[in-house]
């Protein structure tokens, strides 16, 4: 990469879309960003212990259990992807 | 408006646990002995880190150390470097740190050994810190995050034997969460971390839904290579698809090495190159179904020859897991049934035979083994694992009673706090804090009162009022108290203390008079001091009588234990001091100006003759300080004038510490304290060289004068203050405490020491003659548990009768008439088979175990557990005083309560009604659906102790809320807030607003405003037109805030908590709120609208703060007796905190500056910047953190006065201040 490279817009928004999951960019759509912020409030629920127990006493699962649901759903949060359109 | 927070009780729940020997201590005595070291067990509660240990005599756990950290800590582990004797604490928390931690025991404190930056602070997906692993041999350690990220760190140590800690290697992976971490055991081969990750990058990229369906979890072994310095992703095996925790088992010359993979109903042990073990986890034969069986905690135990695990379920049945092995190759795993405790979120097993249990809600507990397992018992095995058409087949069993562990001790938790109310229900001179905690069958309500508890060991009756009692040694190396000496008002009694206390009249004290002082004096002479003279009786018999000159007599005594000063009538002081022989010596005279009030001398200092300084009170409100020393005898050094009357003085001297298990650094002090007859305790600071005072401070105790009384707390001397109550003025931590004791006004008291109780206090209180211990010092609140059924959802206090009103409600439980009679089945079944085995084996001891089938308690194994959406509720009215349940109605027909106020209906034809929202068939996923609400009304029969249903009435979504308003109800039904008056067969809607974003949660009011609390859209102001007979939103939030909690303020503020732990308080401008007063017709309100549906006006937040809980109650309450009000919250991880406003602008200028500093110079122990913890969601705003304010005094002396200089103070007057402030919440 050239030195001049380095300051494009362009490179430094691929170097933070590298670095940090979840930056968005200009053609995200919908289903992608919605599943980012689940996926990130998932992470969020159960790095945050009082919460994950917050949640267990409503649902009335141990923390243990309710932390490996939380866990799953970050797999398909927002359910299966829209069909894309081949254009 | 500034305020100050301060947490009073700290988060009592547990996050993660982990044992390891800390302090290194007694390692050379343990090694040369044989045993082991001493091992401490590391507790993470939230926000702050614990040091626990077990005390292997008394098998009782003792706090070491609490610290607060000021940041989230999610994961621990310990590690220690080959041939080292002392283990390390690592801490994964939210501040994009590892931080690597000693416990030093010489100062008691955690140093930061440590502290290595690798991302953004925050809980975030991709910033490790959620999973955190060791290697065994304390090599090397990874640090994960729940998706791509993981680092590993290599660990060495340079030449100095310092802990040293490389650069990271990163092992990441896009796009693939991480369930579980952990290091294998692979004796000195290079370290392999093995983690348990599921890759989604394909499944969100197939729309058809079949790649997340083939969506298969690996498990994968990183390899560190020691020599190339390099991470490598080794192998990736698939494996089962419910895997959710991976335990390490031992390897090298202890084990085979690899990993027992916990998952979905089974565990499997795995290893590179080694085929898969698979067992499966037993079930609870009621188990439904369609349910699995999680492992959420493990343990592993090792001794020389042998290993095993400890496996808890999501049920609490704990699974003893172990290997059949032939070097490397496991042939068999067995799992066989261990014992049932309530879930866990931590299990460590003790070298010592212990079990800490750190309970995910409700009391943690202390077990001690005793047996292994090694009975016959439900067990499933890998080889006789059966395969069929439907998957595997399970193995049932059903819990028993206890058999291989045995619970010694208990620690009480709050968590979760799910309401609270402070009121003084009792009548008593503070207010109690009503908490409803825990959850499902472990639920109590919780009285907490402000104060020590005391555990009564003995209580006597006395033939008539005492007025005061003593206690005294024979010799002054005896280790017990020899005699205790009660004084009536004409008679002396003596007890001697042995097997039993029983009078005797061999003692050589005089009996008929009454008793001023009896003390210890010289090394084994006693002295009792009687209104007539001086009573010296030597060691051998001889009885020395000093008399009072003419008629005078003796009105007042000090003594130590080599000097005597008594006043005369009149006003007459006379010292008399112990000579070489033993004699009391008259020294010198003098008169004072007017009567004595009380006389105090201070105890000879470690190898010096005699004490240099007398106090003395005199009724004209001074305090002087004379000298005992031989060239200026009873001359004045100083003098100090107090508020009121002295009562009662006492010299409390406090010996220098460096810092230890139970002290901090600081010099030798002495402190005169003295009671004053306005019931204030007065306490100064006495120069040990010239007798000057300083740095005094007060204290409002009670109604009468405190009388002070020395006696002996954790092998330190502290102080008994008896006002209205007694009150106990200890050191603890290093620091000074002064705390009420939970137990009713007592006359005198002077400390106990027996066989039977090494530190005790005797008390006489009325005619009783009482003997005591102090327990739990250190605590806030002592607390009284009354058991309820269920999980307290919310409770109100019936004014008139002082009863409580709780609603209590489980979701997925069967209702006790189904748990009644499933018991009854599943016992005559397991009955049966019990009689079946019994004849194989012998009969007795399993008839015994058939019996305590019977009594299985819930509160040990939790409910049964049913379907999902299957809910069980019931209302209950309690009298606290009497701990009794006057009434308790189950609710039918999977209906659960979820609201409950109290109601005054303005017909007033039934009084007070009470009025309880409930929901039928409620489930929360995948959306919020419910077959329908109810508001019942009850009229309270039987003099308020039970509770008629008068009607029911239907409505169309939940009722979260309800409150009684102008002589009606008003009611969150859903989105829409609603009036409704009382009819005869149902209530009747009056009026209705639906502009509400979405669920009301909780509703206010004040006059005719209403403060509505949106479930996800914080406050709206409502107000109520009576002529139109309509609801207008006035003003709301601009700040979306998912509401927790609320509390009225005052008529324009609300103060809030939201879910992810903020405090708020939301202001309506005084101008807006002015003229929304002003408008006579309401006309300008009505027609006023606001932009994007909002309200046309908006509230200010005025204060933000954050918790880092989640706060579930507040409550606008005083704890102390004419003190101001604070904002006394309650959280999920049972902490109580309390939010104070200043009064002064000096005060706030000054905490902010000592805040400012301490961030400077004290950052958070685990990394996170202090104040952007605090501003972890809002940036903070005009709140000043005590608890780190509360950080000053455990700062290094030095540090401790570079502060002081810079705020132009010295240390003194920042702990005073400190202290003031505190004494003003509690």
């Amino acid at each position: 990469m050239q030195a001049s490279d380095r300051f494009n817009i362009n490179s430094q928004l691929e170097h933070l879309q590298a670095k940090y999951v979840g930056t968005g960019h200009a053609d995200l759509t919908r289903f992608e960003w919605a599943v980012n912020i689940q996926r990130d409030s998932y992470a969020s629920y159960i790095g945050h212990s009082p919460m994950l127990a917050y949640f267990s006493i409503a649902e009335n699962e141990s923390i243990g259990r309710e932390r490996y649901n939380f866990m799953q759903k970050m797999l398909l949060p927002c359910g299966l992807p829209p069909e894309r359109d081949e254009d | 408006m500034y305020l100050y927070s301060l947490t009073l009780q700290r988060a009592t729940g547990a996050v993660c646990a982990v044992i390891g020997s800390f302090s290194g201590r007694d390692s050379k005595k343990a090694a040369a002995s044989g045993s082991s070291s001493t091992q401490e067990i590391a507790v993470a509660r939230g926000s702050t880190l614990e040091l626990l240990r077990p005390d292997p005599e008394t098998g009782r756990l003792r706090t070491l150390l609490s610290v607060d950290v000021f940041g989230v800590i999610r994961s621990l582990a310990q590690f220690r470097l080959t041939g080292a004797s002392k283990d390390y604490l690592v801490v994964g928390s939210d501040s994009g740190r590892l931080v690597i931690l000693e416990y030093s025991p010489d100062r008691n404190r955690f140093d930061k050994v440590h502290q290595e930056t690798f991302g953004k602070s925050g809980c975030r997906r991709i910033v490790p810190g959620q999973l955190l692993s060791v290697d065994p041999k304390g090599r090397a350690l990874c640090i994960a995050a729940l998706e791509k990220q993981k680092l590993v760190y290599v660990l060495n140590r340079d030449a100095a034997a310092r802990l040293t800690i490389s650069s990271p290697l990163e092992a990441h992976k896009s796009n693939t969460l991480t369930f579980s971490l952990t290091a294998l055991d692979c004796g000195f081969d290079n370290p392999v971390f093995a983690a348990i990750e599921l890759e989604y990058a394909e499944s969100d990229r197939d729309p058809t839904g079949q790649a997340a369906d083939q969506a298969q979890k690996h498990l994968t072994f990183y390899e560190l290579d020691l020599g190339l310095n390099h991470v490598s992703r080794k192998a990736s095996e698939p494996i089962d698809n419910g895997a959710n925790l991976l335990v390490t088992v031992p390897g090298g010359a202890d084990g085979p090495s690899g990993l027992l993979v916990c998952c979905d109903n089974f565990v499997l042990y795995r290893n590179q190159g080694h085929p898969e073990v698979r067992a499966v986890i037993p079930r609870r034969a009621d188990l439904p179904a369609e349910r699995g069986v999680l492992i959420v905690a493990a343990a592993t135990h090792r001794q020389k020859s042998l290993f095993f695990f400890l496996l808890q379920t999501e049920y609490g049945d704990i699974f003893k897991a172990d290997l059949e092995h032939n070097g490397d190759t496991v042939s068999e795993l067995r799992i066989k049934y261990f014992d049932t405790i309530p879930v866990t979120s931590a299990i460590c097993v003790l070298r010592s035979g212990f079990l800490f249990a750190a309970s995910e809600f409700g009391d943690h507990a202390l077990y001690q083994f005793r047996d292994i397992g090694r009975d016959v018992d439900v067990e499933s095995s890998s080889a006789t694992l059966m395969e069929t058409e439907e998957g595997f087949q399970p193995v049932f069993f059903q819990p028993r009673a206890l058999k291989n562990l045995f619970r010694i001790d208990e620690i009480e938790s709050l968590m979760p706090i799910m309401d609270m109310r402070v009121a003084n229900l009792f009548d008593e001179e503070t207010p109690q804090v009503f908490t409803a905690c825990g959850r499902g069958p472990r639920s109590t309500l919780r009285i907490l009162k402000p104060g020590l508890a005391i555990s009564e060991m003995a209580r006597s009756m006395l033939p008539a009022e005492p007025i005061a009692v003593w206690t005294v040694k024979k010799n002054i190396n005896d280790m017990f108290d020899a005699y205790i000496v009660v004084s009536f008002a004409n008679v002396t009694l003596v007890l001697s203390i042995g097997e039993t206390i029983e009078e005797v009249s061999d003692s050589q004290f005089l009996d008929t008079t009454h008793s001023l002082a009896v003390s210890l004096l010289g090394e084994d002479s006693l002295m009792q001091v009687h209104p007539n003279g001086i009573r010296h009786i030597r060691e051998d018999g001889r009885v020395n009588e000093w008399r009072t000159p003419g008629k005078k007599t003796i009105t007042k005594v000090g003594s130590n234990r080599l000097q005597v000063v008594i006043a005369l009538s009149g006003g007459e002081l006379i010292y008399f001091e112990m000579d070489m022989t033993g004699q009391l010596m008259e020294v010198e005279k003098q008169d004072m100006s007017g009567d004595v009030a009380c006389l105090a001398i201070a105890p000879v200092p470690e190898g010096r003759q005699r004490s240099r300084f007398l106090a003395v009170g005199s009724y004209d409100n001074t305090i002087r300080i004379l000298s005992l020393d031989p060239d200026d005898c009873l001359q004045p050094l100083s003098v100090q004038s107090v508020s009121s009357a002295p009562e009662s003085l006492m010299f409390l001297e406090v010996q220098a510490s460096v810092g230890g298990e139970d002290g901090a650094d600081h010099p030798a002090n002495l402190f005169l304290n003295a009671g004053l007859q306005n019931g204030v305790l007065f306490r100064t600071n006495v120069d040990m060289v010239t007798g000057q005072l300083s740095d005094t401070r007060s204290r409002f105790l009670g109604l009468r004068p405190p009388r002070l009384f020395p006696c002996i707390v954790s092998h330190r001397q502290a102080m008994l203050c008896l006002s209205s109550r007694p009150w106990l003025g200890y050191i603890h931590q290093g620091h000074f405490l002064l705390t009420p004791l939970s137990c009713d006004t007592l006359e005198s008291a002077a400390s106990f020491s027996s066989d039977q109780c090494s530190e005790g206090v005797v008390a006489v209180a009325g005619d009783a003659l009482r003997i005591f211990t102090i327990e739990r010092l250190g605590e806030t609140f002592n607390e009284t548990a009354i058991p309820l059924r269920y999980t307290p959802r919310k409770f109100v206090i019936l004014p008139k009768k002082k009863y409580l009103a709780v609603i209590e409600s489980d979701k997925g439980a069967l209702s006790a008439e189904e748990r009644e009679a499933a018991k009854k089945e599943c016992l005559e079944a397991s009955g049966a088979a019990e009689n079946g085995n019994a004849k194989m084996e012998n009969g007795d001891g399993l008839e015994e175990g058939y019996e305590e089938n019977n009594t299985l308690p819930d509160e040990q194994y939790g409910y049964p557990k049913a379907e999902s959406e299957r809910w069980v509720s019931c209302i209950r009215i309690l009298d606290p005083r009497s701990r009794d349940t006057t009434c308790l109605l189950e609710l039918q027909d999977n209906e659960a309560a979820v609201s409950i106020c109290t109601v005054n209906f303005h017909d007033k034809e039934h009084g007070t009604l009470l009025a309880v929202g409930t929901a039928k068939g409620l489930q929360f996923w995948p959306k919020r659906n419910l077959s329908a609400g109810f508001i019942h009304i009850y009229k309270f029969v039987d003099e308020g102790r039970s509770l008629e249903l008068l009607h029911k009435t239907q409505v169309e979504e939940v009722p979260l809320a309800l409150c009684q308003f102008q002589g009606r109800l008003l009611a969150g039904v859903g989105s829409v807030l609603r009036l409704y008056d009382l009819g005869k067969r149902k209530l009747l809607r009056k009026c209705e607003n639906k502009l509400f974003p979405r669920t009301l949660v909780s509703i206010h009011t004040y006059r005719d405003r209403i403060y509505v609390g949106d479930m996800q859209e914080s406050f709206h102001y409502c107000k109520y037109r009576r002529d139109e007979n309509q609801l207008y939103i006035f003003a709301d939030d601009s700040v979306p805030r998912w509401l927790t909690a609320a509390n009225h303020i005052d008529f324009d503020t609300m103060a809030g908590a939201d879910k992810f732990g903020n405090i708020y308080f939301a202001r309506l401008p005084q101008d807006v709120s002015d003229e929304i007063e002003e408008d006579p017709t309401g006309g300008k309100i009505k027609w006023e609208q606001g932009k994007l549906n909002g309200a046309p006006n908006k509230v200010e937040e005025i204060v933000q703060f954050h918790v880092g809980d989640v706060v579930t109650c507040l409550q606008k309450a005083s704890l102390i007796p004419g003190g101001g009000e604070c904002l006394i919250y309650g959280t999920v991880m049972g902490s109580i905190g309390a939010l104070l406003a200043f009064t002064s602008r000096e005060d706030v200028d000054f905490f902010s500056h000592l805040e400012m500093h301490l961030r400077q110079e004290h950052p958070p122990l685990c990394g996170r910047d202090h104040m952007a913890y605090r501003s972890a969601y809002f940036p903070v705003k005009d709140v000043i953190d005590g608890d780190l304010c509360e950080q000053f005094p455990s700062l290094p002396a030095d540090m401790q006065r570079k502060i002081a200089d810079e705020l132009d103070r010295t240390p003194g007057e920042i702990l005073k201040k400190l202290e003031d402030i505190r004494n003003k919440i509690i």
